[in-house]
């Protein structure tokens, strides 16, 4: 089997390199001020610290699970910052930066973990979808979504756009390659952002996709390309350009954020069963944060007093999380039957009225009558 | 040879002498080959029969599925794992329109002797899309045949006779129960005599006939050691599809009473179907209605309203004193 494209080393698309050297880009140039470098840092350093303290609260039993975004910082917010209050974001349920950067308080983040909600927050106003578990399915309502945004007439000077987040695992789903067809057909004002984070639980990427996963938007007639997924400037940089050109009518684009899982997959998973950890080394030398902070060092747009300022937010934060989660009440047990349908149900009605009966026959009973 | 098995650990032990039984069967499905599946049910047997037989597959139920029948059309057996009840969904075109129909439209010509292992039902505080209990889908499908365990025993032979089977199989399995253990012999060989649709009486009664299937085999065993009052038969289903009628139907014409539960939702749940049959063949025997307890017509709430969604041991005696009422 000879296949030569798949051989051809892809290209990476890169500003900030891992020592902190700001190289730029010729397709991406980007202007960027030190007051907005800075605030990335402080972006990246907080949802870190959300994400570690959400990891803990699930070993202490305050949360059932955690999907830690460790490693995958800079891609989330790099693209994220990228939106602007008019686009909508349909997330997959990792992207805690993503959802920092809508706004969405970290407990309302907690609370779909924790087992009190499947939802959380309301996505029109934060122009963010809620988490989708099934995989690959998020991709077709961004489309979707991207379409309504056309036909509103929507697009041009001051359009919208949409963004869809799904791993480099969800490239193998049917939803996935239809929505990447559906948006090249209508020329949707869609950007399908890839995070590669090299794994899907236990199987590589490897055997998700034989070619570079950035290289199959070529074959559905719009650009893909690779950046640097632990670059913050390079995904904020790239993001926004597909962004606006999405924006101005001029179709899709698939961006691939090759990055790295940093951590295990969820709470309940072991990675020392099927990763080498020579691995884990190899990428914390190409970590997100401590590339920022080298280059804000290096070139004296940052001191001392700002380092421990953003580290003192992030323990206030940290510890914010931690109260907010405990805090969190257990719903209501009739909570069962509500918003089922919009309309009054009978089948529903008659339930919840059989079931508040029989759980006012407990009450009063004590120990021995409730069995 | 006997030994104290957990579930999960007898499917284990099932799909390996089924391997080394017949070269044919192979297991597929996400995670299956180096991790041993997300409940380990596969654990060891890529390392044994290596990646041809033990495929981890990309991320795709439907496509899991369909290359599924594909290998079987061209001879092979393979066991397919579904990672959880939820991600069953994308593959239900291939499951539907296909699996279950192909025999019929080749004019018995086609044989396709899938098994598709679904984890299934509640009761582990998991997030979204990981506690459903989709049985009804599949018992609603003609051309499927339906399996659910609810003991290692039952977990290490159920699956090799679903593997000899040469209809598919959607085999069902209680993942809140996984870790129970029991003891199984395993040094007997294979009973083709067996029949792999009889329902078992899993403690004799007199009062009333307690149905049920899987995960709430457990739950149905306890109220019947809990009811005082009342000798409970309590039977284990096992084959949803088909439903071995002639022993339930001889337990309830003794008792007089059927009380059923499951985890599935009630409105055309498996038990509206037995519910029905069961007044057909019982009518005069019958000293009350048919009492279904199960979950509420309503999406599998967040997990910390589950305890109040599954049916549990309070509701099943419950649904037993509505029965005595008459
Ligand atoms: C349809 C479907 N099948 C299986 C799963 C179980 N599952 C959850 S995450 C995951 C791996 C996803 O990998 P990837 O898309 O790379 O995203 P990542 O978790 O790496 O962020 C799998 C198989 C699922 N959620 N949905
Ligand atoms: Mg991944």
């Amino acid at each position: 089997m000879s296949d030569t494209t798949a051989h051809e080393e892809p290209e990476l698309i890169q500003l900030l390199t891992p020592e902190g050297e700001l190289t730029g880009h010729p397709d991406y140039p980007l202007e960027i001020s030190a007051d907005e470098v800075r605030a990335l840092y402080r972006d990246l350093v907080l949802v870190r610290r959300v994400d570690s303290e959400a990891v803990s609260l699930q070993r202490q039993g305050e949360l059932g699970l955690w999907a830690s975004l460790l490693g995958q910082e800079a891609a989330q917010i790099g693209s994220a910052r990228a939106l602007t209050d008019r686009d909508m974001a349909f997330p997959s349920y990792r992207e805690h930066g993503v959802a920092w950067c809508r706004g969405i308080e970290p407990e309302e983040l907690l609370g779909m973990f924790r087992g009190v909600t499947n939802g959380g927050w309301d996505p029109h106003e934060h122009g963010l979808h809620l988490y989708t578990i099934v995989i690959g399915s998020q991709a077709l309502h961004a489309t979707g979504y991207a379409m309504g945004i056309q036909r509103d007439g929507a697009v041009g000077e001051d359009g919208s756009a949409v963004i869809a987040y799904f791993g480099d695992g969800a490239t193998s789903q049917g939803d996935t390659n239809e929505a990447f067809n559906f948006a090249a057909v209508d020329n949707a004002p869609v950007v399908f952002f890839c995070q590669n984070n090299q794994w899907a639980i236990s199987e590589p990427q490897g055997r998700q996709s034989r070619a570079p996963i950035y290289r199959r938007a070529a074959g559905y007639g719009f650009p893909g390309m690779r950046v640097d997924g632990n670059d913050v400037l390079a995904c904020l940089a790239v993001t926004r350009a597909a962004l606006t050109n999405a924006r101005e009518g001029n179709g899709p684009t698939l961006v691939e954020a090759f990055t790295y899982r940093m951590g295990a997959h969820t709470t309940n998973d072991d990675p020392s069963r099927y990763r080498a950890s020579a691995e884990l080394d190899e990428w914390k030398a190409k970590d997100p944060i401590l590339r920022v902070r080298r280059y804000l060092e290096n070139n004296g747009l940052a001191d001392d007093a700002f380092f421990a300022s953003v580290d003192e937010e992030a323990e206030r934060i940290g510890e914010q999380v931690r109260t907010q989660c405990r805090a969190l009440p257990d719903p209501e047990p009739l909570e069962i039957f509500d918003e089922v349908y919009a309309e009054p149900n009978v089948h529903i009605d008659q339930q919840r009225s059989e079931f508040a009966e029989y759980l006012a026959s407990f009450e009063g009973a004590g120990a021995e009558g409730g069995r | 040879m006997t030994s104290k098995l957990t579930i999960s650990k007898a499917i284990n032990a099932g799909l390996r002498a089924a391997m080394e039984h017949d070269p044919k069967v192979l297991v597929m499905g996400e995670d299956v080959g180096r991790l041993g599946g997300v409940f380990r049910v596969t654990d060891g047997l890529h390392k044994d029969f290596g990646a041809d037989r033990v495929i981890d597959t990309p991320l795709a139920e439907s496509g899991i599925v369909g290359t599924a029948i594909g290998m079987a059309l061209r001879g092979y057996r393979p066991v397919v794992e579904i990672q959880f009840d939820g991600f069953f969904f994308p593959a239900t075109n291939q499951t539907f329109t296909q699996l279950a129909k192909m025999r019929r439209r080749s004019a018995g010509k086609l044989s396709v002797p899938l098994v598709i292992r679904i984890p299934y039902g509640g009761g582990i505080g998991a997030v979204e899309h990981h506690s459903e209990s989709p049985e009804a889908y599949f018992t609603h499908t003609p051309g499927l045949r339906v399996m659910t365990i609810a003991n290692p025993e039952d977990a290490y032979w159920g699956i090799q006779q679903a593997i000899r089977s040469e209809d598919p199989v959607i085999f069902l399995e209680p993942k809140r129960r996984y870790y129970e253990k029991a003891e199984v012999d395993t040094g007997t060989a294979f009973d083709d005599a067996l029949s792999m649709g009889a329902a078992r009486i899993a403690r004799p009664g007199t009062d009333a006939t307690l149905l049920a299937y899987g995960p709430m085999i457990k739950t149905a065993l306890q109220a019947a050691e809990a009811d005082t009052d009342h000798s409970l038969e309590v039977i284990d289903l096992r084959s949803l599809a088909p439903v071995d009628y002639p022993t339930i139907v001889e337990s309830v014409k003794r008792t007089g009473r059927l009380v059923l539960t499951h985890e599935a939702t009630l409105t055309g749940g498996p038990g509206a179907e037995i519910a029905a049959r069961v007044t057909e063949e019982c009518f005069y025997h019958l000293e009350s209605p048919v009492i279904r307890v199960t979950a509420f017509d309503t999406p599998y709430p967040q997990s910390r309203l589950e305890e109040h969604y599954l049916p549990d041991l309070d509701r099943v005696l419950d649904g037993v004193d509505r029965a005595f009422a008459y």
